[in-house]
């Protein structure tokens, strides 16, 4: 049973990262029916501001010789990285998609993985090859908790996430920016009759989208702290399909769609064997039924199962192609 | 000063022409009619004023500001207000919000405002809702107020749409076939709706219809359209005795 929560400990932590970043994926495809396939770098971008926004923090506050508590830097470095990040994403939005609005869907596509490979290399053209590592705010302390050991960044990275997802909530049924990422997503040809230009609408979609991504960076390297370019390819895709699954433009549907994927990648290595002696499971004599090297198989095999039956995900819904503006 | 001016508009899409040489004035206080046969390019010429088409040549004018080429938003917010033929309303939000939204470049309380609930929110929101339900209240959806529109009867999605173009303080109310598809009880509600609205609100109209009866019963004016061009304007007696028009609706061998 203590096995049991600590898997489950893990999967929230995962969860938390796809989350975040299958929320970009999904805002952008609702209101502007596209997919930002550069999000996963933006993952990646926000990652490394946060590692310069934190480092210089670090720098100003030894300096001064300030005593700020590392707690509190962590928080300014999210806020900064997440504000910095959004005018990446708006900067993406601006150059790489609004040219292409009523280009043919494929256009965005390749812009988008255009613009992700740019992002890459341009880390690496300015930064080099060498990978840097996050500083260490936090001091990792572990919490045993009836068996199960639960480490503070854990705790952190999950209830920073889950609050994030409480504030993008409130804002979209709060605010007007709010009222009008809703209106556009279901109809926006609209949209503009009610004096609201649709660029800012785009261009803020995309800045919240980048900022949540941006957040779950520094997160991310709160809990693996080695940066390099290409982070963001394979967890960024991941979020892509957990986007997928909860129902392109569901922010409801992306949130749960993450922490599932985080689940099922975390549960599915650690199915006990049900027949450790009999053939075929004999052939790999391990506690375990699946080998972990197969992990992302049969994790993806089980969405594509949920997708036969729910091909327009969990919270999506069948739409027919709308006219665009 | 007309309010709305309309000259020698021509649109083409690609080699086929749209719409030719289109006039328009629309005068403080008048309900105008436009009717024609399908395709004749009644929604086109809506299209063009409102922004979503950019005449080929022409010019539009409301009140002293010219319009062409402006972004749909920038004319819907100087004044023009429309609805559609096939209805434009946001699944899965309520009737209130659709005439909030109208609202949107009123509301200036900010992110800390709609979080917090600051006073300048609750005032804001307050008067908001006063006007939006004084809207509902006159195109009589006031008890639907909050109702997700997918579950609204059609007639009374209809109107919700007529108050959401209304709630954006429109100098001339555009209406795209505002009784299609409506039953005739459905049908007489609508008529007494517009004449209401017109009555109250004091704007001028313009409308595109299908049935005779609502464009003869509703408007000062009429203009038939035929392949892009206005073949008669007049009251509704002499569009309604016109043989050129009759020849348009009915059929050649009629008249002759």
């Amino acid at each position: 049973m203590t096995f049991f929560f600590q898997n489950v400990v893990n999967a929230l932590q995962w969860g938390s990262f796809y989350a975040l970043i299958a929320l970009g994926y999904s805002m952008v495809y609702g209101v502007l029916l596209l997919f930002n396939f550069a999000h996963g770098d933006i993952f990646m971008v926000g990652a490394y501001i946060g590692f310069f926004v934190v480092s210089g923090l670090l720098a100003v506050a030894s300096m001064s010789s300030l005593l700020l508590p590392n707690w509190l830097l962590l928080v300014l470095g999210i806020i900064f990285a997440m504000f910095l990040t959004s005018f990446v994403g708006m900067l993406v939005e601006r150059v790489g998609y609004r040219p292409l609005r009523a280009a043919p869907r494929a256009s965005a596509a390749i812009t988008g993985l255009m613009i992700g490979i740019i992002l890459e290399t341009g880390n690496l053209a300015l930064l080099g090859a060498r990978r840097v590592s996050f500083p260490s705010l936090i001091a990792t302390t572990t919490y045993n908790i009836g068996g199960v050991s639960i480490t503070n960044k854990k705790i952190t990275i999950v209830l920073v996430s889950l609050l994030l997802m409480l504030v993008l909530h409130q804002f979209v049924q709060r605010t007007k920016w709010g009222m009008a990422m809703r209106a556009t997503a279901f109809d926006f040809s609209v949209v503009p009759l009610m004096g609201v230009s649709i660029n800012t609408i785009a261009a803020l979609t995309f800045g919240l989208g980048s900022a949540l991504a941006a957040a779950a960076g520094i997160l991310f390297s709160v809990a693996y702290p080695v940066l390099d370019p290409y982070m963001g390819i394979t967890i960024g895709w991941k979020a892509f399909v957990a986007a997928i699954l909860g129902g392109r433009g569901s922010i409801l549907g992306a949130a749960l769609a993450g922490f599932l994927m985080g689940f099922i990648e975390i549960f599915v290595v650690v199915i006990p064997n049900p027949f450790p002696t009999m053939f075929p499971f004999s052939l790999f004599p391990a506690p375990y039924l699946f080998p972990s090297t197969l992990r992302d198989l049969v994790a993806f095999s089980i969405i594509l199962l949920i997708l036969t039956f729910k091909p327009h995900g969990l919270f999506g819904e069948a739409h027919t192609a709308r006219l665009r503006l | 000063m007309s309010l709305l001016r309309v000259e020698n508009v021509t649109h083409y899409f690609g080699g086929l022409r749209a719409v030719h040489n289109y006039n328009l004035r629309v005068e403080p206080g008048q309900i105008r009619g436009l009717i024609g046969p399908n395709g004749a390019g009644k929604t086109t010429i809506f299209n063009l004023i409102t922004g979503i088409y950019t005449p080929t040549e022409g010019e539009i004018w409301l009140e002293d500001s010219s319009i062409v080429g402006l972004r749909p938003y920038e004319i819907a917010s100087s004044g023009l207000g429309r609805t559609f033929q096939n209805l434009r309303l946001w699944r899965h939000m309520t009737v209130l919000e659709h005439v909030k939204m109208a609202h949107y470049s009123k509301i200036s309380y900010g992110l800390i405002g709609a979080f917090f609930g600051t006073p300048k929110r609750h005032r804001e929101e307050a008067e908001i809702e006063e006007k939006a339900n004084s809207l509902l209240e006159l195109v009589e959806v006031r008890p639907l107020a909050d109702q997700i529109v997918t579950n609204l009867p059609y007639g009374a999605l209809r109107r919700v749409e007529m108050a959401r173009a209304l709630a954006t303080e429109p100098k001339v109310l555009f209406l795209d076939e505002p009784t299609a598809g409506m039953n005739p009880e459905e049908l007489t509600r609508m008529m007494d709706i517009i004449r209401r609205v017109h009555g109250e609100l004091g704007l001028a109209i313009f409308l595109i219809e299908h049935r005779m009866k609502v464009v003869m019963d509703l408007c000062n004016t009429i203009q038939t359209l035929v392949f892009g061009e206005v073949i008669a304007e007049g009251t509704p007696e002499e569009t309604q005795n016109n043989p050129r028009v009759i020849e348009a609706y009915l059929g050649e061998e009629v008249v002759t």
